[in-house]
């Protein structure tokens, strides 16, 4: 009983309770107001971060194939990696862009020219003094001809850059109210010269210094005494994160105490996960979003009426339920969800209707040969059976839908972005108009649903230069209006981060961005 | 020079060549893959500059048969190259991975191959008889069960429930030894049971052979003690069948552990390979493809040399 009131005195302190809840489950446990009480005194005397221990975090995602170059990062355990020796100029906290390398910035009028300035005094792990020549080369080098970084793609844009004296100054071609959120890109951690000398050095401000590497089995990192906000933040003496790839060994590791804290808790498990005693599950909602997309521009998904009648096919509560086990959101037809600054959440959503389905099916006046949707479980975990479960209803409306199931192996560059139809994931982007930009602008490299109209790229360029948050707002919801009517995305679901921690870790908040407080639980939790 | 002398000889300059043919058939699989090192590195974040950018830095858009003709030139003078993904030295990786592998093996197959010949000479002393029948089921039922659910059970009672040993084998070089084998015990454990039933049932079936022989019913007409018979005069005569049986199962604790050490999380080879082929790392795939056949290669011969210098007449040719 004593572990189930500590339990619930946690829940009480990280604001998922109520103190009138806890004194009258505290009741139902037998237990005198007075006695209570003082386990809540307990756990809030717990809430003052105590210093020292070591973090060992369980990661999914990792390879033997990983490298420190922050440009070659795609999964979980290199980003993990990378949040601890490095930092970019600002962070994507969990309620706003919070300062880092960079300690201000401003944009001009026309939000076409940056000004980030440079945080005074720091040095990198090596003992070098940061300047704005590292900012400018580091932005070089994840966006010059030659560059190969995964950043590349969301960089274009920018017109050019110079450093001044302790300013680093950007100047864009078209005015982008959102920019400090692009450089709070994972991928543009700042490094000694830009990391043109040595890329994978792992040589950066982090509030840890790495100590061992070795790819696809661990890393360890010791903490940096230098760093400018040692004493806020790094409560641990040291960080090990370690790649459990396979999801049974990562939740036994946890249950073992072999490790403090895991990500991607399988949603079939984490009720039950979340029962044992010495184990809270964390679940985040964030921007990622399962899609199945259509390029606009191929038969028969070029027919607007067939879209619609495959969207209203799509029983999206039911998929929720059963592929996410109720971790997760239902979605709109279009990749922005209440996550997003700016949401207008008077859109009307789109109901599951047969009835619907089969009266545009007919309007679209389809020939009736199968309509093929290409899956795999790599797409996103469950994607097969979404498929399963959507061939279903689609059966049920009369639309002829075919399941291709291809391989895990290469189905980023066989499948998604090739095939007119296929299941797919989105990680989602810190604001509305980096998602947009991303994937639904006409020259997008990633404009994975061919959805190339011209009004509805003017009205990004317009949305990304006003100022007036009002207007922006109203620009995006005429955009989300007409993706959700017209455009190639399904959206069926909006998938929850779900992390797991051992209960005498304290001090989680959630971060919209990402799983792990958006990988800084190594730096603002501590063990009680 | 002695029969056997020649005999390895000859094995070794064949398996040389059985080496350079599985390179080359390794080397044309991967190339028949879909995609490559550098959209595999940048998967979803791939855009056709940066994809031309990474294709150029990694070497791929130089023909086939000049990657190929590079690696094994590089091979010849004992340099294994750099990786493309992480451009780590492949040479000092793979010491690393194959030093865990063998170690995990060595210990697995340190256990298993005395457990599982005793337990093979147990049955056979108590042939049809109660021992026999909970030797042959309880490993026959081992075998049957798929490894990583042997590997689930196990977490889940000795590493979760009760907490004797750790869920998954956390090693790190540094380790002591003590340390090391505490790790890795969960693994080592499966690994024998995975194991065991085939040496065991080859064991069995092979002295029971040689039991039918004439010179059997001598040794027990002499007034041996039925385990003397079995250790002086059957196990000898079996030995040629239960050498080759463990060298098969010696290479299998080395290339086909790939599935125990997902589970466990052990950085052996097999992690490495699979991890190489999702990324297209050729160079690594060749190399720890090469060295697995080298495995086989060399055990192979092992179990021939030992046959034959345990058999009289393969050793005193005319």
């Amino acid at each position: 009983m004593t572990n189930e009131l500590q339990h619930l005195s946690t829940k009480v302190t990280d604001g998922t309770m109520t103190r009138r809840e806890f004194m009258s489950k505290a009741a139902a446990l037998g237990v005198s107001a007075a006695v209570a009480t003082s386990f809540l005194a307990d756990a809030a005397y717990a809430a003052t971060p105590v210093k020292g221990g070591t973090f060992k975090m369980g990661v999914q995602g990792g390879e033997s194939t990983n490298s420190q170059d922050p440009a070659t990062w795609a999964s979980d355990v290199p980003i993990a990696g990378g949040f601890c020796w490095g930092e970019t100029l600002a962070y994507a906290g969990p309620t706003g862009l919070e300062p880092r390398v960079a300690e201000s910035w401003e944009g001009s009028a026309d939000a076409k020219t940056w000004r980030f300035k440079l945080r005074q005094g720091i040095t990198f792990s090596n003992g070098a003094a940061v300047t704005t020549e590292d900012i400018l080369a580091t932005m070089q080098r994840h966006t010059n001809e030659d560059s190969k970084s995964g950043a590349l793609g969301i960089m274009s844009g920018i017109e050019s850059m110079r450093a001044d004296g302790d300013v680093f100054e950007l100047t864009l071609a078209i005015g982008n109210a959102d920019l400090p959120y692009l450089m709070a890109d994972y991928h543009l951690i700042i490094q000694p010269n830009g990391g043109f000398d040595d890329p994978a050095a792992a040589i950066g401000t982090g509030l840890y210094t790495l100590e061992t590497d070795e790819p696809g089995v661990r890393m360890t990192f010791k903490k940096n005494p230098t760093h400018w906000a040692a004493d806020e933040m790094g409560h641990y003496d040291t960080v090990e994160v370690i790649v459990l790839n396979d999801a049974t060994a990562r939740t036994a590791a946890l249950q073992s105490g072999q490790v403090d804290t895991i990500n991607r808790v399988e949603p079939k498990i984490a009720k039950l996960l979340g029962r044992a005693p010495n184990i809270e599950v964390k679940t985040t909602s964030g921007r990622g979003h399962y899609v199945f997309i259509m390029h606009v521009d191929t038969a028969p998904f070029d027919n607007v009426e067939l879209r619609l009648a495959l969207k209203h096919a799509l029983n999206r509560q039911e998929m929720v339920d059963k592929i996410l086990q109720g971790y997760g959101s239902i979605g709109n037809d279009m990749p922005i969800n209440e996550a997003y600054p700016l949401f207008d959440d008077t859109i009307p959503q789109r109901e599951f209707s047969l009835e619907k389905a089969a009266e545009h099916y007919k309007k679209s006046g389809h020939d009736g040969s199968p309509i093929i949707l290409r899956t795999a479980d790599g797409a996103f975990p469950g994607a097969v059976d979404a498929a399963a479960l959507f061939q279903q209803s689609c059966q049920a409306a009369g639309i002829p839908l075919e399941i291709k199931r291809e391989p895990n192996d290469g189905y980023w560059s066989e499948v998604w972005n090739v095939q007119p139809y296929c299941a797919s994931y989105w990680g989602g982007r810190p604001v509305q108009d980096q998602m947009y930009s991303t994937a639904y602008l006409s020259s997008a490299d990633w404009n994975d649903t061919r959805w190339k109209r011209d009004d509805f790229d003017a009205m990004l360029f317009e949305a990304r230069a006003e100022l007036d948050e009002a207007k922006r707002k109203e620009i995006y919801s005429k955009m989300g209006r007409l993706l959700n009517e017209e455009g190639g995305v399904m959206v069926p679901m909006f998938n929850d981060f779900v992390d797991a921690i051992s209960s005498d870790i304290q001090g989680w908040e959630t971060n919209p961005s990402g799983p792990q407080m958006y990988w800084t639980a190594f730096a603002k939790t501590w063990k009680a | 020079m002695h029969p056997i002398l020649k005999l390895v000889a000859q094995r070794l300059s064949l398996g040389i060549i059985l080496l350079f043919a599985a390179s080359a058939l390794i080397f044309g699989l991967t190339e028949i893959l879909p995609g490559d090192a550098a959209q595999a590195q940048l998967g979803q974040a791939a855009t056709p500059e940066s994809l031309a950018n990474l294709r150029e830095e990694m070497g791929l858009n130089r023909p086939a048969l000049t990657r190929y003709t590079e690696w094994i030139g590089g091979m010849m003078t004992g340099d294994m190259g750099n990786a493309l993904s992480n451009k780590l030295p492949i040479g000092e990786q793979i010491g690393k991975r194959l030093g865990a592998t063998i170690f995990l093996a060595s210990w697995a197959a340190l256990i298993s191959v005395p457990l599982a010949i005793l337990l093979g000479l147990v049955a056979v002393r108590y042939q049809n008889r109660w021992p026999d029948k909970v030797i042959s089921g309880s490993t026959l039922t081992f075998i049957s069960l798929p490894e990583f659910m042997l590997a689930y059970i196990l977490i889940f009672i000795i590493g979760v429930k009760l907490q004797w040993a750790p869920s998954f084998a956390n090693v790190s070089p540094d380790m002591p030894l003590l340390e090391k084998l505490h790790a890795i015990s969960l693994p080592v454990t499966v690994l024998t049971l995975v194991v065991l039933a085939h040496m065991m049932r080859m064991t069995r079936a092979a002295i029971l052979n040689v039991m039918q022989s004439a010179y059997i019913e001598t040794a027990e007409l002499k007034g041996l003690t039925s385990f003397e018979v079995i250790r002086k005069h059957a196990f000898p005569n079996a030995i040629a069948p239960i050498v080759n049986v463990v060298m098969l199962n010696l290479a299998y604790l080395v290339v086909g552990v790939v599935v125990v050490e997902a589970v466990f999380a052990y950085p052996g080879m097999g992690q490495y390979l699979v991890d190489a082929v999702v990324k297209r790392d050729v160079p690594v795939v060749l190399t720890s493809g090469v060295i697995f056949a080298a495995v086989y290669i060399v055990l192979n011969m092992i179990a021939d040399v030992v046959s034959i210098l345990s058999n009289p007449r393969l050793r005193h040719p005319k």
